[in-house]
């Protein structure tokens, strides 16, 4: 691996360009003097397309990911993406389609999102879907404001709580707080579901409502869930559901069934859309009947045909411009739902993250969705099972897609879950999601996925089982690790007391006078 | 069926007896009983060649840049995008990785969002700039958001009716749970000068577009000068092709300046995905949202990159996070780094000075057209105003035939403008397509 790359702006040559580009061919017109910017551009680099290839393409290879190996991150669902979900994506007719160029050149393309919003709402047990949330964390922001307008429809303004279980991801609290409302945390109890005797006490006419997530981030599955929907209902609360951890449950149950009246997918973990390095994700949302009118716009509906009425969870405003022409029976269109909470997100999605989604439900159908999550949760019991003599289980349960494992070794005290991580990376694995959930002290979560062969599986957990032997032998070998990779342990601390933001040729001399080494 | 599954029957048989089961639905026994296994009615699964020929059917029924002249902006624009962009993003090792949170194994993602971070600062004249957010739309939404929390105590947002329309509306909708006041926006041809009188004490931020949804460019700094002295922010919506000539928010004084970052080397994609810029001053970066990346040194004094300020962030404030975000845009802010890469100070000028020319090329040859009238609302760049002698869904479908995707119909938005249409002309867009436009315009007139 290359030990050092330098900035882009390095590389920069004066007078160099990467692109074949046009000639003007019109006349040219008169430049407003006084709007024209005054540093003629100099802070950019210029290159050659060769020097631009290899600069990315070497920096690339200081990169640990599922083409190269296993990462498992829990709550993450790093799994495999097929590369022709990358083909479908890029076909021209979607890859080069403008969003605005109506519905008359568009109907491929709403007429796969409207099948992606069936698929998604009947793997979930939903009667709509929104594929419009950018991400997860803004599906959630989505679910959030749908019951806030649920709520004031009904003339019901007491309700300024939303209840969030410890156990929950950062961004539940963080999406309550965002819309308004005051975050109230739910405790765990000692098998790792809610504690019902806390969620009593906590609910009260003040509940808008629980965001759950099940599969918990413990990996177990709630085991009084529908208790839990009985007395959030009861309180008249509506229960959100965190839809991070839904590999777990496809073909197993649908969360709809379970009393769940809203959720979102990530279908970036489990429809195989690719993470990216940190996104594009994609946070479509399923709802109840009941909360339909309030999905933000647009949606997709198909035309009825004569005699055919519209569905309920279908009606509201079509978004054709006004005087446009009736489009044919069986046509789609884009809408905006009646009582619609308005737009999220500018157009309608991310759209290529769903052509990738629809690819992935008819490439393997329903037998095949739960035949991933019944591997999904057999590979991580499987590791369960394999380490947790050595790395004890946070809660000795069956789990699901996940298990969280605590990196608290009898024989060396003093190595901490953070060390064993770093260590893992020298065996040639992604390190596992730590110190998550917060709730369990030196939380090693692990999410294998369904598309890890026996062979790594077991890889995975021999160099758990090495790295614990090491560390009653030496602890010192962990405390140095990594040792193999671009670059070792890092001093975060001066990171974050002296920022450095972005290139600046002055800072990085002085960085190289530092002796600092690139 | 299970071609991405490599556990095979004899792997199940024996793992199931190091877990301790006899069958595998014994993993499922938390499952309420009466709920497990649901039938899922789904379409039977198709091989690989059967779904390319449907996948093919679909894209087919979709008009695209391949398929006719386009000439519709509005927010999602058809600019170049050079082959080896996505010869980069088709990596694996940038493409299936994780976000880059144990730096040891992401120096990869993060030096390239740390190049993205310094060439969008190159760009836009500004101190900072964050790891992306999901959409130009979104990042205003945050910038409101972020004033709010920088300058407190104060409830009002004034943004100009030239604003996208649609980034008001999802600036509208993620601000419903917050205590704010959007106003400014009332009167569709209220102008700068009117909307900055409504700059008070009471305000957080005046938020202005430039070029503005109608195409046309606006010195941004007395409206800087107007919000500051009220001690209110200036956030600043750009375009970030347009920079290659004109003002950058940096020069105008802004204090947060946001972009649709798709014309940086991310395709149309029917809308998404793309990629939201978002930029501020230095003493803001505390209550900036989503993700950082700084520079730091290894145990052995190698330069290294790191996710950094992290504090701010919502995995670790929860609910006293600056925003919700999470994930980012991490691939197209990568896009957008190698897009700038490879055209640099010279291609970045000769990309904004093609859409410029050819712009007013074809302004001036609509302008002739008898029943056109294009409007003269000021300078402009790549986007202008047309009034049509019919209804624009009429000289659109016109024009369809002609496979011409005609401009945006701004009757929904702005309706007192009548029939009048948003065109954009780009470096796409050479000068015999806008030749065909305008012959196709005045046979439809």
């Amino acid at each position: 691996m290359h030990n050092h790359e330098p900035p882009i702006f390095e590389l920069s040559g004066p007078g160099k360009i990467g692109v074949n580009l046009p000639q003007i061919d019109v006349p040219q017109s008169e430049l407003p003097a006084d709007l024209l910017r005054a540093d003629d551009l100099a802070g950019l680099p210029e290159l050659t397309e060769p020097e631009v290839i290899r600069h990315y393409t070497r920096i690339s290879q200081r990169n640990f990911a599922i083409d190269t190996t296993m990462v498992s991150l829990g709550s993450c669902t790093m799994k495999y993406n097929s590369k022709f979900h990358e083909e479908a994506a890029r076909l021209p007719g979607f890859a080069a389609a403008h969003p605005l160029q109506g519905d008359e050149l568009s109907q491929g393309a709403l007429q796969l999102m409207y099948e992606l919003q069936a698929y998604l709402g009947e793997i979930s047990g939903f009667d709509a879907v929104s594929l419009q949330p950018a991400a997860g964390a803004q599906g959630e922001l989505t679910g959030i404001l749908v019951f806030r307008a649920y709520h004031r429809d009904r003339g019901d303004h007491e309700r300024v709580e939303v209840l969030v279980p410890d156990s929950a991801h950062g961004t539940n609290p963080a999406t309550a707080a965002i819309a308004g409302y005051r975050v109230v945390e739910v405790k765990s109890d000692a098998r790792g579901n809610v504690d019902l005797e806390d969620l009593r006490r906590k609910l009260s006419p003040r509940t808008a409502a629980l965001m759950l997530t099940n599969p918990n981030t413990l990996g177990l599955f709630e085991e009084h869930v529908t208790e839990v929907a009985r007395l959030v209902h009861e309180a008249g609360g509506l229960l959100y559901g965190d839809g991070a951890n839904f590999n777990a449950i496809l073909g197993i149950v649908k969360p709809g069934e379970l009393g769940f009246d809203f959720m979102h997918y990530n279908l970036h973990k489990t429809f195989t859309t690719p993470h990216g390095g940190g996104g594009p994700g994609s946070g479509a949302v399923g709802c109840t009947a009941a909360l339909a009118p309030f999905l933000p716009t647009p949606r997709v509906r198909r035309v009825p045909r004569e005699g055919e009425p519209l569905p309920l969870t279908e009606r509201g405003v079509s978004l054709r411009p006004a005087g446009a022409p009736a489009l044919p029976e069986g046509a789609y269109e884009l809408f905006a739902p009646e009582k619609t909470i308005g737009r999220v997100k500018t157009f309608h999605g991310n759209f290529g993250m769903l052509v990738r989604a629809w690819t992935y439900i008819r490439s393997i159908g329903a037998a095949g969705l739960r035949r991933v999550s019944e591997t999904a949760v057999l590979n991580a019991n499987y590791v369960q099972a394999r380490l947790k003599h050595v790395y004890p289980a946070a809660i000795d349960r069956t789990c699901m897609h996940e298990t969280v494992l605590q990196g608290k070794l009898a024989a060396a005290p003093e190595v901490r879950t953070f060390d064993i991580a770093k260590r893992l990376i020298d065996y040639g694995f992604h390190p596992p999601t730590v110190y998550f959930p917060l709730i369990v002290p030196e939380a090693l979560m692990i999410e294998p996925t369904e598309t890890e062969s026996k062979r790594t599986l077991d890889a995975f957990c021999d160099a758990l089982l090495a790295i614990a032997e090491e560390a009653a032998r030496d602890p010192e070998i962990l405390k140095r690790a990594p040792t193999t990779t671009p670059v070792r342990r890092l001093d975060e601390v001066r990171a974050a007391r002296q920022p450095i933001l972005r290139y600046d040729p002055t800072v990085f001399a002085r960085l190289r006078e530092e002796g600092i080494r690139f | 069926m299970t071609h991405y599954i490599p556990i095979t029957d004899a792997d199940r048989i024996e793992m199931m007896k190091t877990i301790g089961i006899e069958r595998l639905e014994d993993l499922f026994e938390a499952v309420p009983a009466e709920h497990r296994f649901p039938p899922l009615r789904l379409p039977e699964p198709l091989s690989e060649p059967e779904l390319r020929r449907e996948l093919s059917r679909l894209e087919q029924l979709n008009a695209h840049a391949g398929s006719h002249l386009i000439f519709l902006g509005a927010g999602a624009y058809n600019h170049f995008v050079p082959a080896a962009i996505d010869q980069i993003l088709r990596r694996g090792e940038f493409y299936t990785a994780y976000t880059p949170y144990q730096p040891e194994v992401s120096q990869g993602t993060l030096q390239a969002i740390f190049e993205y971070q310094s060439l969008i600062c190159a760009l836009t004249g500004m101190d900072v700039a964050n790891a992306s957010h999901y959409d130009g739309g979104t990042a205003l939404a945050e910038a409101a958001i972020m004033a709010i929390n920088v300058v407190r105590g104060r409830r009002k947002i004034v943004v100009a009716p030239g604003m996208n329309p649609q980034y008001r509306a999802v600036m509208r909708t993620l601000l419903q749970g917050v205590d704010v006041e959007i106003v400014g926006d009332e009167d569709p041809e209220a102008s700068l000068a009117d909307v900055a009188s409504l700059v008070d004490h009471t305000t957080a931020a005046l938020m202005v577009q430039s070029p503005d949804f109608f195409g046309v460019l606006h010195d941004l700094r007395p409206l800087t000068a107007a919000a500051h002295a009220a001690g209110a922010l200036m956030v600043a919506h750009f375009d970030p092709i347009a920079l290659g000539l004109f003002q950058t928010p940096g020069e105008a004084g802004a204090d947060i300046a946001t972009a649709e970052g798709q014309p940086l080397g991310v395709g149309l994609s029917f809308g998404g995905p793309y990629l939201g810029i978002f930029t501020c001053r230095q003493q803001y970066v505390h209550k900036i949202a989503g993700r950082l990346v700084g520079v730091t040194r290894d145990l052995e004094n190698r330069l290294a990159y790191v996710l950094t300020l992290r504090a701010r962030e919502q995995d670790i404030r929860r609910e006293r996070a600056t925003s919700n975000i999470c994930t980012n845009q991490g691939l197209m802010a990568l896009a957008a780094a190698v897009y700038l890469s490879l055209l640099g100070r010279q291609g970045l000028r000769r990309v904004a000075e093609l859409c410029y020319h050819r712009a007013h090329y074809a302004a001036a040859q609509i302008a002739q057209l008898p029943g056109y009238q294009v409007l003269d609302r000021g300078p402009f760049f790549k986007e202008f105003v047309v009034k049509t002698p019919r209804p624009v869904i009429e000289i659109n479908a016109a024009l369809r035939d002609q496979g011409i995707i005609g401009g945006y119909d701004l009757a929904s938005d702005y309706p007192h403008l009548g029939n009048a249409m948003l065109l954009c002309v780009t470096e796409m867009n050479t000068r015999a397509d806008i030749d065909a436009l305008v012959t196709a315009l005045r046979s439809a007139a």
